[in-house]
């Protein structure tokens, strides 16, 4: 009944190939199951290639007084208690094992005098945890992991992109989407689905994320019915490069400050004594990311609108050793050495809290045979995310949903293929290739960058909040009304068509969070509502499709177990 | 700031030619800003790849005046710009449209390396100094630039008999890991034709991560080859016991 399309069958599907993606591949395929992964760029290409400090776990390696109690501790305090405190226990009392994995597999971390794997200071981190090759962990994380799946047999289809989750009743059924290259639809039979499609930053203008961070996995989920949630919390990184223009918002990885790097305003202040003079550089993103912004908007900023970051103060060589892709980064695309002088940096959208609600065991979303891992699920970093710890987010989820998710597809027959779903999806698909007039897609993505920027940001009120949402709905109506020029070939104004279908979704997603949380915690800053509110602190805000239209509801923050609250209350 | 004329290959399997583009330029601007903006104003359906646009990623290889380069780390202003810029996709491997090419052969080589694997009941200790030739190795961020180059490949398209620098990058990177128990000598030498490189280093000169490929890579994984499998002693000792070479 569907030999009109191509069609693939897995037991366990998995959208997206970043280290999420690629450890449930892993792990699903240590279960027994026939793995198939899914992702819109070439294998090992994924966002993750971009991180760059290190892997978060408590292995105690430099600071032997480290253990998982104290990371716990330390995520939980970053989040501000709005993490599902499972999902926080599990990731720190996890995390080490998941390291000595990837070393298993052949990856190569810088080593101490030793000879264990080396670990470095970050933000919000009591001890030094982050184990991290020189500044570019993430390459040889998806690397480790890929080389793994490959050797161990997973199915890669590359370069294809998930349009829409297909259900047989309830269940989940699989997935379909179509392959970039040709244009050509092709249906994903699976009997269990895992989302592993990373964050939503492209739909910010200033961005360190890469065109794939559409909010694809998380607009999937909610459209088949999954909720999604703390949608509100996102994370603007500090430290993104500020000028050329071409290069704006491009990470500056927070190990720069880790290895000693010192914030300055244009009279030479290291401002940061200010604003949290116990942590100072070391202090948890939203604060640092909220400090530079406001330097810049009282008039100290850098020529260029941001903050000079400085490690030149350490020798040449260590600076090259430890940190190279940022040594070249600057020097070859801003003229900059970093071994003699400042970086101007300044905040970019960086990552979302918020996303596919889970349960912290198994990973699993409300939808039945739908689980989700990494970036795209919430609950692990509360109100705002440690560095480091997304990392370790991938390994130890990513792991839990390949195992649920093989689990999963044991006990389930296959599922039915629906073809009016197919049907459909195929019609909305093409809509915009029969249009002769309408806009380019281009236009209305760059539109709502600058709309989010400016008042879905750092900094929110009521009053913006009001009316990015009813810009948003202008923003529907433009793109249902969008004309794609071209063929189906390889046509990436077509791709992004379909790409800000997912943007609008979730950027709504954050805008009805954002405006309903009236308070101020963790990465939510409400000039209104200045003041963490004790009373939101026990509240989870939830998003869901009720027919076509977008619900926001308030869920209690999960009760913790009392040894783990007086854990959080012994050195308070 | 003026506007500059980027010569940009547009077309598909069934021929294409060369099509000009006006783009103005702005500071600091590389070659795939370039492209972004005949994207967003002029051709919507150019096709690029690209994701993380710092060189990290390694997507946008393509031809820029005619050398292998990474289209987010050419700077513009690096260029002549009183002339048009050309942007080609990479020569070696077979056109899909525009500038993005079939890169799938470079995947079907790497499934045949075996990965790494742990001598047994090894103890998980390594020093810097055992490492740091290897993270040079792991430095790679598979652009493809070296296979590009690789006049084995891009002039006598020997893709049958011979894996490239990239993936002698990754054998020599998983032989010289210090805690690695298989040999891939003789597989560098059979299946990858490691033989077939004169070392003309013109992988090394295009790498964008700087790895030493010849020097560092090829060379030491050739001398493996010649020791294990024409050492004069070694070739004694086989023919009196009767081993065979593989």
């Amino acid at each position: 009944m569907t030999s009109k399309y191509e069609t693939h069958e897995n037991d366990v599907l998995i959208i997206g190939a970043g280290g999420a993606g690629l450890r449930a591949a892993v792990e699903a395929l240590a279960q027994g199951a026939s793995v198939g992964v899914v992702c819109k760029s070439l294998l090992g290409k994924a966002h993750t290639v971009m991180a760059e400090g290190g892997i978060a776990a408590a292995m105690g390696n430099v600071d032997s007084g480290d253990d998982w109690r104290t990371h716990f501790k330390d995520t939980m305090r970053g989040g501000k208690f709005l993490n599902n405190w499972r999902m926080a226990q599990l990731h720190a009392q996890e995390s080490p094992d998941r390291i000595r994995e990837l070393e298993q597999w052949g990856a190569l971390f810088d080593r101490t005098d030793k000879g264990d794997i080396l670990q470095r200071a970050f933000g919000g981190h009591t001890y030094k945890r982050l184990c991290h090759v020189g500044d570019r962990t993430g390459l040889e994380m998806i690397r480790t992991l890929q080389d793994r799946g490959v050797a161990q047999g997973i199915d890669v289809y590359m370069e294809c992109t998930i349009t829409g989750l297909l259900k047989d009743g309830d269940r989940i059924a699989g997935a379909f989407g179509y392959w970039r290259e040709q244009g050509r639809f092709v249906i994903f039979k699976a009997k269990s689905v895992v989302i592993a499609t990373g964050g939503i930053g492209k739909a910010w203008k200033v961005t360190s994320n890469s065109w794939e961070c559409t909010g694809d996995g998380m607009a999937l989920a909610y459209d088949a019915g999954a909720e999604l949630l703390d949608m509100e919390f996102v994370q603007f990184h500090p430290t993104g490069m500020v000028w050329p223009p071409g290069v704006q918002g491009l990470l500056v990885t927070e190990a720069v400050r880790g290895e000693g790097g010192i914030l300055r305003n244009k009279n030479g202040e290291r401002f940061m004594e200010k604003y949290d003079p116990k942590r100072m550089e070391l202090s948890t993103r939203d604060v640092v990311a909220r400090s530079i912004y406001t330097e810049v908007k009282e008039g100290r900023g850098s020529p260029h609108g941001g903050a000079f970051l400085d490690i030149s103060q350490k020798p040449a060589e260590y600076v090259k050793r430890k940190l190279p892709s940022m040594y070249h980064q600057f020097k070859e695309l801003a003229d900059v050495d970093i071994t003699k002088g400042p970086m101007e940096v300044g905040p970019t959208c960086h990552y979302v809290m918020g996303g596919i609600r889970v349960d912290a065991e198994t990973t699993a979303s409300s939808v039945p045979g739908l689980f989700a891992a990494g970036e795209a699920a919430a609950g692990l970093h509360g109100a705002n995310r440690l560095g480091g710890n997304s990392l370790s987010d991938l390994l130890v989820f990513g792991r839990r949903a390949g195992l649920a998710a093989a689990e999963y597809a044991k006990k389930s027959t296959a599922p039915n293929i629906d073809n009016a779903q197919i049907e459909a999806a195929e019609k909305q698909l093409l809509a915009p290739f029969e249009r002769t007039t309408g806009e380019n897609p281009y236009t209305i993505h760059q539109d709502l960058q600058e709309m989010l920027q400016s008042l879905v940001g750092i900094f929110r009120t009521a009053d913006d909040l009001t009316r990015a949402l009813g810009e948003l709905e202008k923003f529907k109506a433009r793109a249902a009304l969008m004309r794609v020029e071209g063929s189906r070939l390889f046509n990436p104004g077509w791709h992004l068509s379909r790409d800000l279908r997912c943007m609008l979704t979730v950027a709504e997603a954050v805008a009805r969070s954002a405006f309903a949380r009236q308070e101020s915690r963790g990465a939510h800053s409400r000039i209104d509502f200045p003041k963490t509110e004790d009373a939101w602190g026990k509240k989870n805000q939830v998003i869901a499709k009720k027919g076509e239209a977008m619900t926001l509801s308030e869920v209690p923050v999960r009760e913790m177990p009392a040894e783990l609250k007086q854990l959080l209350a012994e050195d308070k | 700031m003026s506007d500059v004329t980027v010569r940009v290959f547009r077309g598909d399997r069934n021929g294409g030619a060369p099509v000009d583009y006006k783009v103005p330029l702005t500071e600091g601007m590389v070659v795939l800003d370039a492209l972004h903006s005949i994207q967003a104003h002029q051709a919507p359906d150019l096709a690029v790849r690209w994701n993380c646009k710092a060189a990290k990623c390694g997507s946008c290889s393509a031809e820029v005046n005619g050398r292998p380069r990474l289209a987010c780390k050419t700077r513009m202003d690096s260029l002549p710009l009183d002339q048009p810029i050309t942007v080609y996709p990479m020569k070696t491997f077979p056109l899909i449209k525009d500038l993005v090419t079939d890169v799938s052969w470079n995947y079907r080589v790497n499934a045949k390396i075996p990965p790494f694997t742990p001598r047994p009941g090894v103890e998980w200790k390594m020093y810097q100094r055992d490492v740091d030739r290897v993270q040079e190795f792991r430095k790679c961020i598979e652009c493809f630039l070296c296979q590009d180059v690789c006049h084995v490949l891009r002039e006598h398209h020997l893709q049958e008999e011979f894996g490239g620098p990239r993936f002698f990058v990754r054998t020599a990177g998983l032989d010289m890991h210090p805690l690695d128990g298989v040999s891939r000598v003789a597989m560098a030498r059979k299946e990858l034709g490691i033989g077939l490189c004169n070392i003309t280093k013109c992988c090394t000169e295009v790498c964008p991560e700087e790895i030493h490929i010849t020097d560092n890579a090829i060379i030491p994984m050739k001398e493996r080859v010649v020791d294990e499998f024409y050492d004069p002693i070694t070739m004694l000792v086989r023919k009196i016991t009767g081993a065979k070479s593989t």
